[in-house]
């Protein structure tokens, strides 16, 4: 085997394998920090002596015996300083395996875990990156823009209120399941639209690492939780998104809206599986199961990818999705995506009011006022146009978006 | 694992007055599932003295260490199995004392 190979299996590994490994020791040794610490330890030492000794047969297997024997040392270490009881606690545990909640996955708990309520958002979507994805501190600090010191705290801190408050290692009891499969979901979507609309001037205006992450732990908790519509409805959503963003930026890095996109651009591939995912939760609807809000957007997303022309758009549909949207969730954000539609449908001046009537909760998001600046022109109002783009670029951070509307707004006579 | 759940109350919001026999039946249920170690409600900030006896001789000042609109007005100690048994309790807590808790691990 070549270095090549062997460098691909270490990866494969690493993608496969890291969340296992780190659940399975997790619940071993009942503590985050020796877990990461150990399968940490078990890659490196794959990385040195894979090319030598070759790939084991079950690299899985091997990793967590590698990474058992790591924490176990680190364990022997620690107790000769401290407690030579609990070595023996923790070296030989037979105790029967802990009883299991609604479904009996390592991975499952160790999601729940980082994603409990009682962390913050940005704690939790660093923790599941690192624990979870497998990403490291450094990756994770360049991913959200701060400083490694800053999230190598943020990650140690959380570890530490884990263990103190004891942040129980478990699937969730079935009358908890929903709020918390939810909680895990809006980490993995926020990690999505980071990578979606990446913001600062130095990004990529599309960070593909992050999309792809967010993709793929999804599609993870998907096999985990197949019969959850919302786990199903964000993963539609999300290849649809994906599926489109190579016609979403211009190759001079300018943001293309919808109705400019070259469809033909588009990854076949992941619209065919995104729209499978939409049949199978409309399939759910139509037998009586109330689709939730990722479901909705994704049968949206459904509608958008369906047509082969813009002109083709079945805006009835979008607006009645629009609007069985609202009835669950009547944010204004929602409701400004649901004016678009209108204007498609009624027109820019009916439309116009919508937004209008949105200003107090929505004068510090840019898309309010990049919607405004669209509509206004589409009715030829340019003074108030232009000042609504100027609105909006002051307050957009994506650089590809920058770059659109600054042509838009130099394009207004 | 122990658990000291303060009740949080705001002294320019504070909440109703009204919450002792509900505050009561709480307890005895806590008793009764085995979470209950200790329970007290407190006096007001204003009857605090704090001392510091850290230099020659003790000093005593009137009133608490900290004057903020915000103040501990109670404080149960829980024995719980883990923090998502207590935050459950705590949830409960809040609307039964019509007030913020916080849920704080002892060592």
């Amino acid at each position: 085997m070549n270095d090549v190979d062997v460098r691909e299996a270490v990866t494969w590994a690493h993608h496969e394998e890291w969340a296992r490994v780190v659940a399975a020791l997790t619940r071993r040794f009942g503590d985050l920090d020796i877990a990461e610490e150990a399968a940490a330890e078990a890659f490196a030492t794959a990385v040195e002596r894979w090319p030598a000794d070759g790939v084991p047969p079950n690299p899985g297997a091997w990793l967590t015996t590698t990474a058992t024997r790591k924490a176990i040392d680190r364990i022997r270490r620690e107790n000769k300083r401290d407690d030579k009881h609990k070595e023996a606690q923790m070296v030989y545990d037979d105790d029967p395996p802990e009883p299991v909640g609604a479904i009996d996955d390592d991975r499952l708990r160790l999601i729940f875990t980082c994603c409990h309520p009682a962390l913050a958002m940005q704690t939790r979507l660093a923790l599941t990156l690192r624990m979870v994805g497998g990403l490291t501190v450094p990756e994770i600090a360049r991913a959200y823009l701060v400083q490694e010191t800053a999230m190598e705290r943020r990650i140690t801190r959380a570890k530490a209120k884990i263990k103190a408050a004891r942040i129980p290692y478990r699937v969730p009891s079935v009358e908890d399941l929903p709020a918390r499969v939810s909680s895990v979901l809006a980490v993995l979507f926020l990690v999505f639209n980071e990578g979606y609309l990446a913001t600062g001037p130095d990004t990529d205006p599309v960070r593909h690492d992050l999309t792809a992450e967010a993709i793929r732990l999804t599609r993870l908790i998907r096999a985990l939780l197949p019969e959850d519509g919302e786990v199903a409805g964000l993963l539609a959503l999300m290849l649809l998104i994906e599926a489109r963003s190579t016609a979403r930026v211009s190759a001079s890095g300018e943001l293309v809206p919808l109705d400019e996109q070259d469809r033909g651009s588009w990854d076949a591939a992941l619209i065919a599986e995104g729209h499978r995912l939409v049949r199978e939760r409309l399939a759910a609807a139509a037998a009586g199961v109330a689709p939730g809000r990722y479901q909705i957007l994704a049968a949206i997303n459904a509608v958008h990818t369906s047509a082969r022309d813009i002109r083709d758009t079945d805006w009835s549909q979008v607006l009645a999705l629009y609007n069985q949207l609202v009835r669950l969730d009547p944010s204004p954000v929602i409701a400004l995506n649901r004016a678009i539609a209108v204007a498609e449908l009624d027109g820019p001046e009916v439309a116009l009011a919508a937004v209008d009537r949105l200003e107090d909760k929505l004068s510090g998001y840019h898309p309010y006022h990049a919607t405004r600046a669209d509509l206004l022109r589409r009715l030829g109002q340019s003074q108030q146009s232009r000042a609504a783009y100027d609105k909006a670029i002051q307050l957009a951070g994506n650089t590809a978006e920058t770059a659109y509307l600054t042509r838009r707004r130099d394009q207004l006579r | 694992m122990r658990y000291l759940v303060s009740v949080i109350d705001d002294k320019s919001n504070p909440g109703s007055t009204d919450r002792q026999p509900a505050i009561s039946a709480f307890n005895e249920r806590l008793i009764a599932e085995g979470y209950w170690v200790f329970a007290g409600g407190l006096a007001d900030t204003d009857t605090a003295t704090v001392i510091d006896n850290r230099g020659e001789q003790a000093v005593f000042s009137d009133g608490p260490f900290v004057e903020s609109k915000e103040y501990l007005a109670g404080v149960w100690v829980w024995e719980a199995p883990d923090l998502d048994v207590a935050l459950k309790l705590a949830a409960e807590a809040s609307k039964v004392c019509d007030r913020k808790i916080e849920v704080r691990p002892f060592q």
